[in-house]
């Protein structure tokens, strides 16, 4: 099971510059707050899309329960 | 050349997204959510007094597969507004508190400012049923 911490340093490498806060009770459950510059010019379907993009298909849903996802660009 | 479509659950759901102004793709039914995303999402609609098409991707997990990859989408609940994806549960959620699902939606702007319901009021309209054509 992914610690809050790992998932925090996946999408910081995912998207280079991105600021993520992660935090977890239960290491399946997470919220994820996302600060990226690259999110700047694109909707939040768009945004979502990016962080998502960097788990594996199935790990959402998967070893990921859930991922609460609040993207901002600054 | 054939008459019979290639994947005819894709095209199914392809086209209920096509013909419902609101479809939304959840774990169970507006009157009985099965997670608690689904729930949160269907609480937006009703608190803007949306009527929306709802389907249970629980029925099949070939429902849920074929959906993700026409939408790009991974997750459940997905909102499509006009054949849109407008977002599943966090953006759904973050665009009813700013009020901007209401303007989406055509609903009154009013609806955003109150706060969302813990649980769902039942039925704003019947569950739609996605056939398993392929079975």
């Amino acid at each position: 099971m992914p610690t809050a911490d790992e998932v925090k340093a996946r999408i910081e490498s995912g998207i280079p510059g991105a600021e993520a806060d992660v935090t977890s009770d239960d290491n399946v459950h997470f919220s994820a707050r996302v600060v990226a510059a690259e999110f700047a010019g694109l909707n939040l379907v768009e945004q979502h899309r990016l962080v998502y993009a960097i788990f594996e298909d199935g790990e959402l849903g998967g070893s990921i329960h859930a991922l609460a996802l609040t993207t901002e660009t600054q | 050349m054939t008459d019979q479509p290639e994947n005819p659950l894709r095209e199914a759901l392809a086209d209920a997204i096509a013909s419902n102004e609101v479809i939304l793709f959840m774990k169970g039914s507006p009157e009985q959510p099965m997670c608690g995303f689904s729930a949160r999402t269907c609480a937006a609609l009703t608190a803007t007094e949306t009527e929306f098409a709802a389907v249970d991707v629980l029925a099949d997990p070939r429902i849920r597969q074929e959906l993700s990859s026409i939408s790009n989408w991974p997750t459940i609940p997905q909102l499509f507004v006009r054949g849109e994806l407008v977002g599943g549960a966090d953006i759904v959620g973050q665009m009813y508190e700013s009020g901007e699902l209401a303007a989406v939606l055509g609903a009154p702007a009013t609806a955003g400012s109150e706060p969302l319901p813990e649980t769902t009021e039942p039925g704003s309209a019947p569950p739609l049923q996605i056939e398993n054509r392929l079975g």
